[in-house]
């Protein structure tokens, strides 16, 4: 499977957290899939002229290829003009090169949340007119249409993540190398369902405070992170806290919250980021899919329930005070 | 003369155009151009400040942390807080982390796979140089990936993931370590100096930061020729790398890895000799840039990032930062000349800022950083804080700056009525690939490559794409 690589209104982490991959250095497992980068704007011996003639063949149609991955996302502006990002050498607009080579390839991979939705480059008054190559935020459009699919009949497929785990990009290219990813596969936002069908929420290793709702007062305490701290762990789309980051990592063991980074339009959450939104004391944006009464309920049970050794070590950076101990009788 | 335009140059972080005016064989004039904008100064103003941390690792996927620590320190100096000494510890690991694993990336994926270039096929020293390092096929790559990953698992363990991990903060970090951890990341930090000594050096770390002289250098280059730093150095005397590449020679470092008193590498300036660093002497040109011009280049304090794509004589999204109106390298040879590291000064003294002086100090900043880290480790005091609070005034302002791995890094942030009132920036490679000034002052790259020999036509010669990649270039960094 021939694979071309374009970058542009992005910060190119995600090729750098694709990079880190662990469960195969990333060279060999391409090269164990026969997975061939055409061309890799960070990888790739090939620069200059003799990558403009790849990327210019790849869109005229002279050199046939499989998979366009686009990581950044798309700027329009100003005034519709593409000027934000000329792709190096051509002097034309990185959007229209995109258009030309996402009309010639049997599948288009959105590399992290820029290309899938317009993410970060799209925040605050996006000034450069970013987009998504299929949605502008939650809305179905961005560069190529609502009704974009391509040769292979997928719409575009969005490896969401702000940056991507580097096995989520790994696994999608393998599946298309593979043939496996069917549209039954993606999810209403594009994302492949192998990590968009887990909740950030799933695993996390704060999950007793979160069943008592003993809560962080700040970053660097124990406690859960949703009541005070904007952890959006229970509404983000993505299996972090079940497929460790870095050897073991993720946000939420790093101490701070999940900011939803999975999510169109997570860039704009509408408050500061960690800072939890109230009304009457009550959070806002509670779990997705539980109905706000019994949250409410269970939160008031459970906080009076709560056993003093969670609810001072909720507070404190460091365990206070151990579990304690049952002696089994025999 | 012929012109030639160079571009899409790769192996950069980013996307970058250069125009070549060439004559008698050779580079008569450059023009570098940062074909992307994105706008994040933009974007920040009006947000929440402690919101920046969101955004600013977010410029850079390769600078990720050096981006958040920069912006970490301008909101603490706002808050008037400082990190507890777990949390400032913390914090200079997460940064040498980073550092260190770019330099890794840049010595093995961007600069050395140009050796294996069919340019060079004629070489006696090709066949060796193309199965070691050739892109994506060749074998170091393939021993330095799984190094590499094993290495950010340091990231993993104290800042949760990487790029970008929200765990350094004005107070310190969100990630308190416990004793348990601290065995785990000496372990980690073993296993990862076990690869440098045994395929980046051959050698002891510590006898690689120790050397001392040109020609100390040279004779543990014969003495290591299997390291690939040895491969690198063999390499370089066949191409003359110490004569290719130079520019303007003053060089500025802002200092790094705060320590109980001052730092471990001080901040400066080096003119031949050390001077202090004086940040009032720092202004933004965007005479050649696709900007909205002041009357006057502006204190960074006092800039502003107004586009403008339809503007005569300019040819780039970056801006002309200029030190008291000169042009300034940044990088870790800047870094170490300015901390003083012997072997620095020794090769500024031959050939100053080029392609060799300039990739032999990246790399051996790995061998002499990596002890520290080993240090601050056992420093770090599992039950003492890790984080302080950060209470931002509605009215404020601070200055963040460190140096990545590519060089310094300024933040420069304004608070009012709670919000971000502006917020300018200065990348290290904003300083090496800046356009010309209104003086018609060349950037330290375009300099470097004037003289470089290259050809009328055929490929664009591995002779241009040395200099270029010798500054370990972060475009988008440089303009963000």
């Amino acid at each position: 499977m021939r694979v071309l690589w374009l970058q542009s209104g992005g910060c190119g982490g995600c090729t750098l957290s694709w990079l880190g991959s662990e469960i195969a250095p990333l060279f060999a497992l391409l090269e164990d899939e026969g997975i061939e980068m055409l061309w890799h704007p960070s990888l790739s011996e090939a620069s200059a002229e003799e990558a403009f003639a790849v990327i210019a063949e790849c869109s005229g149609g002279t050199r046939p290829f499989d998979v366009l991955c686009v990581e950044g996302a798309l700027l329009r502006g100003p005034q519709g003009s593409g000027r934000f990002h000329l792709m190096a050498g051509s002097g034309a607009p990185m959007t229209e090169w995109i258009r030309l080579l996402a009309d010639r390839a049997q599948h288009v991979v959105a590399i992290g949340s820029c290309a899938a939705y317009g993410g970060i480059t799209s925040g605050g008054a996006n000034p450069t007119d970013a987009c998504g190559l299929q949605y502008e935020g939650n809305v179905a459009g961005g560069l190529l249409g609502p009704d974009f699919h391509a040769a292979g009949g997928l719409p575009v497929i969005a490896v969401a993540g702000c940056p991507p785990h580097p096995d989520w990009i790994s696994e999608t290219l393998i599946q298309l190398a593979r043939g496996t990813l069917t549209r039954d596969a993606l999810d209403e936002f594009g994302r492949p369902r192998f990590f968009a069908d887990q909740l950030v929420h799933h695993g996390c290793p704060r999950n007793e405070y979160y069943e008592f709702k003993a809560s962080a007062a700040k970053l660097s305490d124990q406690g859960c992170l949703m009541e005070n701290l904007g952890c959006k762990g229970t509404q983000a789309h993505a299996d972090c806290n079940l497929r460790p980051w870095n050897g073991g990592g993720s946000c939420l063991r790093g101490g701070y919250p999940c900011i939803r980074c999975t999510e169109p339009g997570f860039e704009e959450p509408g408050h500061p980021f960690a800072q939890t939104p109230k009304i009457a004391g009550i959070p806002i944006g509670l779990p997705a899919d539980m109905p706000k009464a019994w949250f409410v309920a269970l939160a008031a049970l459970s906080k009076s329930a709560t056993p003093a050794r969670v609810r001072e070590n909720a507070r404190a950076d460091h365990t206070l005070k151990a579990p304690g101990t049952r002696l089994i009788k025999r | 003369m012929s012109r030639r335009i160079v571009g899409p140059f790769n192996r950069v972080e980013g996307d970058l155009e250069i125009a070549l005016e060439i004559g008698d064989g050779r580079v008569q004039s450059a023009q570098v151009n940062s074909p992307l904008y994105r706008g994040f100064e933009q974007i920040l103003l009006g947000k929440a400040p402690l919101d920046a941390l969101v955004f600013v690792p977010r410029i850079c996927g390769i600078c990720s942390v050096a981006q958040s620590a920069a912006s970490a320190q301008a909101l603490a100096q706002a808050a008037g807080i400082e990190p507890p000494p777990n949390g400032r510890i913390a914090a200079n690991l997460m940064l040498a982390t980073e550092n260190l694993a770019d330099h890794l990336t840049h010595f093995y994926l961007y600069f050395m796979p140009d050796f294996a270039r069919a340019e060079y096929a004629q070489q006696p020293w090709f066949a060796g140089a193309e199965a070691r390092f050739k892109a994506m096929r060749g074998a170091a790559a393939a021993e330095m990936l799984p190094a590499r990953a094993g290495f950010m698992r340091v990231m993993g363990l104290i800042a949760g993931k990487w790029p970008h991990t929200l765990a350094l903060q004005p107070g310190g970090s969100s990630r308190p370590l416990q004793a348990s951890e601290k065995i785990r990341l000496r372990l980690i930090l073993r296993e990862f100096r076990g690869f440098l000594e045994q395929a980046l050096f051959g050698d002891a770390l510590e006898n690689v930061a120790a050397l001392a002289s040109v020609d100390q250098l040279a004779a543990w280059g014969a003495a290591h020729a299997a390291s690939d730093l040895g491969r690198f150095l063999a390499i370089a005397r066949e191409l003359s790398l110490q004569q290719l590449g130079r520019a303007g020679d003053l060089f500025m470092s802002y200092g790094s890895f705060p320590q109980e008193a001052g730092r471990l590498f001080a901040a400066g300036i080096w003119d031949g000799a050390p001077a202090p660093l004086d940040l009032g002497a720092i202004r933004e040109d965007v005479r050649h840039a696709w900007y909205a011009e002041a009357d006057a280049p502006q204190a960074p304090a006092a800039g502003a990032t107004l586009p403008l794509a339809e503007k005569a004589g300019a040819y780039s999204w970056c801006k002309a930062p200029r030190y008291a109106g000169r042009v300034a390298e940044v990088g870790a040879l800047a870094r170490q000349l300015v901390a003083g590291h012997p072997l620095a000064r020794a090769l500024a003294v031959e050939g100053g800022g080029n392609v060799l002086s300039r990739v032999v100090m990246r790399v051996v900043e790995i061998a002499r950083v990596l002890p520290e880290m080993e240090r601050w480790v056992e420093q770090l005091a599992p039950g003492e804080p890790y984080c302080v609070a950060a209470d931002l005034p509605d009215d404020a302002d601070g200055v963040g700056l460190v140096e990545a791995a590519r060089g310094s890094l300024g933040h420069w942030l304004s608070v009012r009525r709670g919000r971000i009132h502006n917020y300018q920036i200065i990348a290290p490679t904003t300083w090496n690939f800046s356009p010309r000034d209104a003086q018609q002052m060349p950037g330290a790259l375009e300099q470097a490559l004037v003289g470089v020999p290259a050809g009328e036509g055929g490929a664009t010669p591995a002779a241009v794409q040395h200099v270029v990649r010798s500054f370990d270039p972060c475009m988008v960094c440089t303009v963000h």
